[in-house]
């Protein structure tokens, strides 16, 4: 029996990877854990092991082949005694190479394509160029531009230097800026954090990079009470200029204790800036900004969209102001307010809408503390209708805030009541259908939208 | 004959020194009475207006430990960071902060170090290298380690001290901190200040090991037991402590043995210890008494001498209480300012 080799999936939220190189060629003699691929998937390069003995029968999937699917027939191995005529048994219906081509050109279409409006819609002069860039490229270029125009400004963390980032965010910081700069800590988030916090009442730019921000529970009471109040305690004497930044939000399939959205958590404290951008774009502008500023800044990045790519202005020194929403799809009828992954629901969501004749506003918050309520509401005076979407629990949430503030602040200039599209209320489940049908996703928006415009959706 | 050979030797943890006792100059052994004897009359003075309900929420005074602070702050130079507990006060008057602004602060005046906006437990001077007055129970021990790091980050020969109790030595954050410093070699001291109590729990009550100077051992941080009711004793450790920290061999660890007088905060009855305890200490161990007898006996000082330093101190006490109860409160715009750094 030939042993098929298909592209396994190497990280929680894997679906494609890069085959980088093989290391055994047609007609190579393979023992069992003899290494044979080297993959790179969306978090690190991985080796592909053989489970089998055998010989390299023919490879599907040529080097340098990116966007292949996870499951993807890439190679088969003949077992003892067979020839290459046993690779005809391989049937028509699964005649890899084709199927295979289309299916990563489509994966690679997909992923490469940018969500976010066009950026003239974004205020960028005329004659911008863009590069296109995945969430992850900006984060890290956003660092290294950082570091490199200012030598106070140093990143520490769990696996951020020699192993590149548990996520590959830092990658490349390490062999540019060296140990000094890039410091891989101890798994010890309470310690480092406060160390983190030391070092910037010292006058340092630190970058505390959790690897999610499910561990920064560990550290909330240095970001809580020694980062966001010593400055007022000390009546100003004391700043906490750095950044605490990692993954939140909703992975895939990790489970309750992985997978959570804290933005309201920290939002609800003064003393921080909290930052949870969408694009990379944003990202990369807000990130600088964060690093420059004089405060603490919590800054929430989403696992999923690591890997997505977006169209990044080739502006030199691209800067994003906190404390500023984008307004990423123009529309008169109703206003949709989200923020992190959200927004790309959102905007799939008003895709949706504007088939059915309904024109939506996409606001994306980018900032959640302070929170700028002032776009937030000039589109609801327009629109006269609001919904807010978060990849988050409803209770005590950035919805329950913009919620409360447009009863407080806009009442007048609403025609509905403000509907809160989350996450449903209960710890993330790890069952593939239970998960589907915890997260927030572009049906609910629509049907919500639906709501408050008082249409009737498609039943 | 086989010729033995030696195992290849592990080598050996540079160990600090063995303590020599400290020969203090006579103008130096004036200056630590003067310091403690000022510690000693500010925090009776807070306590007083503590209970004249002027001193609000909680007030912690450092009353029988004042040795502990005087002899390491006499070992650091400019730009060395110190941080500590909410147990402040004194390490405010060592770092030469005036005392106006501090009991300012305690009666929550604009006039405070803070602007009234920290209170007893949350002061702080960068000018002085105070960096709080921390209010959690040994989060000041990586925020100090913090402080440890930037100076080697910033390649000065400055060090950090970080002063925390023997109840903070039982919080995790304390080795997380101790390991980090240690595979850094972070210019740190880490003063454990072993007044014997945690709030009401004795050091037998809450610790396994109670020879808490052996606490570091595990992560390769030499520990040292010191007198810490006697100032010269503490002096002298202190400038190993520092020698060996400037020189860049890493932290290390110090364990003070001292004594609070005083109850843990100023509701605390304190009755979780005999009266007899604390007369025994006072009359026997008493450090600003052993540095008197020590002028007396050096005949550096005369009683008369004394007498007038009191006078005087109390003087300066007495002007900033004035200060502490004239100055007026935040104007009420206060209340918005300083959340953030305005950009």
């Amino acid at each position: 029996m030939t042993i098929e080799i298909r592209l396994p999936a190497m990280s929680p939220t894997m679906t494609e990877g890069t085959l980088s190189k093989w290391t055994v060629e047609e007609g190579g003699k393979i023992s069992s854990g003899d290494v044979i691929a080297e993959i790179e998937t969306d978090k690190a390069t991985m080796e592909l092991e053989s489970d089998e003995e055998g010989v390299m029968g023919k490879i599907y999937i040529p080097e340098g082949s990116e966007g292949v699917l996870v499951g993807t027939l890439i190679a088969v191995i003949l077992e003892e005694g067979e020839d290459m005529s046993a690779l005809d048994n391989i049937s028509e219906d699964e005649a890899p190479v084709a199927a295979v081509t289309e299916a990563a050109s489509i994966s690679v279409a997909a992923s490469n394509a940018p969500v976010h409006s066009a950026p003239e819609e974004l205020g960028f002069p005329e004659g911008t160029t863009f590069t296109t860039m995945t969430v992850r490229e900006a984060l890290r270029d956003a660092m290294a531009e950082e570091m490199r125009r200012d030598e106070d400004v140093f990143v520490m963390g769990e696996e951020v230097a020699e192993y590149q980032g548990a996520y590959k965010v830092t990658q490349g910081l390490h062999d540019e800026f060296g140990d000094k700069r890039v410091i891989d800590t101890p798994i010890t988030e309470y310690g480092f954090t406060g160390l983190g916090v030391g070092a910037a009442m010292a006058g340092l730019k630190p970058i505390v990079e959790f690897m999610t921000f499910n561990f920064a529970m560990q550290a909330v009471d240095h970001i809580l009470n020694s980062a966001a109040k010593t400055n007022y305690m000390s009546g100003g004497q004391i700043r906490c200029p750095m950044v605490f930044r990692g993954a939140n939000g909703a992975a895939s399939r990790v489970g309750a204790q992985h997978s959570q959205n804290f933005a309201p958590w920290y939002a609800a404290v003064p003393g921080l800036i909290v930052v949870s951008p969408y694009s990379a774009a944003d990202c990369k502008g807000l990130l600088k900004s964060a690093i420059r500023s004089q405060n603490p800044v919590v800054f929430l990045e989403n696992e999923i969209t690591y890997g997505q790519s977006f169209e990044v202005p080739d502006i030199e020194d691209y800067i994003v102001p906190l404390g500023k929403a984008s307004i990423v799809r123009s529309g008169t009828d109703v206003t949709i307010v989200s923020y992190s992954i959200g927004v790309k629901f959102s905007l799939e969501a008003a895709d949706i809408l504007a088939m059915e004749g309904i024109s939506a506003e996409v606001i994306d918050l980018r900032t959640l503390r302070p929170l700028d309520m002032e776009t937030v509401i000039a589109s609801v005076k327009k629109t006269n209708r609001c919904i807010v979407a978060e990849e988050g629990w409803a209770t005590c949430s950035i919805s329950s805030e913009i919620s409360a503030r447009l009863m407080e602040d806009a009442f007048d200039y609403l025609d509905a009541p403000v509907i809160r599209v989350t996450n449903e209320d209960v710890p993330m489940p790890y069952a593939a259908n239970l998960e589907e049908m915890t997260v927030l996703k572009p049906d609910w928006i629509v049907k919500a939208v639906q709501t408050v415009c008082y249409v009737k959706g498609d039943e | 004959m086989v010729k033995k050979t030696s195992k290849a030797a592990k080598p050996a943890r540079r160990k600090p020194v063995k303590p020599k006792s400290y020969k203090a100059a006579p103008e130096e052994l004036k200056d630590y009475y003067s310091q403690m004897l000022m510690m000693r009359r500010f925090e009776e003075k807070a306590g007083q207006m503590y209970g004249m309900g002027v001193i609000g929420g909680f007030c912690h005074l450092y009353i029988g430990q004042e040795a502990v602070v005087t002899g390491i702050q006499s070992a650091l130079k400019k730009g060395d960071a110190i941080i500590t507990s909410y147990r402040d006060h004194a390490h405010m008057l060592a770092c030469k902060i005036d005392p106006k602004l501090i009991l300012a602060e305690l009666t929550g005046r604009s006039g405070g170090i803070s602007k009234g906006k920290g209170g007893s437990m949350h002061m702080f001077s960068v000018e002085h290298g105070f960096f709080g007055g921390h209010g959690i129970v040994a989060a000041q021990v990586p925020l100090g380690a913090g402080l440890g790091f930037a100076a080697k980050y910033r390649g000065t020969d400055n060090v950090s001290v970080v002063y925390f109790g023997d109840g903070a030595a039982n919080q995790g954050q304390v080795y997380e901190a101790f390991n980090m410093a240690a595979l850094w070699q972070l210019p740190v001291i880490f003063v454990i200040e072993n007044n014997q109590y945690a709030m009401g729990t004795s050091v037998k009550r809450a610790s396994s090991e109670t020879e808490l100077y052996k606490r570091g051992e595990s992560f390769g941080i030499s520990g040292e037991q010191v007198d810490g009711m006697d100032v010269l004793a503490v002096k002298e450790a202190a400038d190993r402590a520092v020698k060996w920290c400037r020189s860049g061999s890493g932290p290390i660890l110090l364990e003070m043995k001292t004594y609070r007088y005083r109850g843990h905060s100023m509701s605390d009855p304190a009755k979780y210890r005999s009266k007899d305890e604390v007369q025994k200490m006072r009359a026997e161990r008493d450090p600003i008494d052993q540095v008197k007898q020590r002028l007396l006996d050096g005949g550096i000082m005369t009683e008369e001498e004394m007498k007038a330093l009191d006078k005087a101190h109390k003087t300066v006490i007495a002007e900033a209480a004035k200060f502490a109860l004239a100055s007026p409160e935040p104007a009420p715009e206060e209340l918005y300012t300083d959340i953030l750094v305005a950009e």
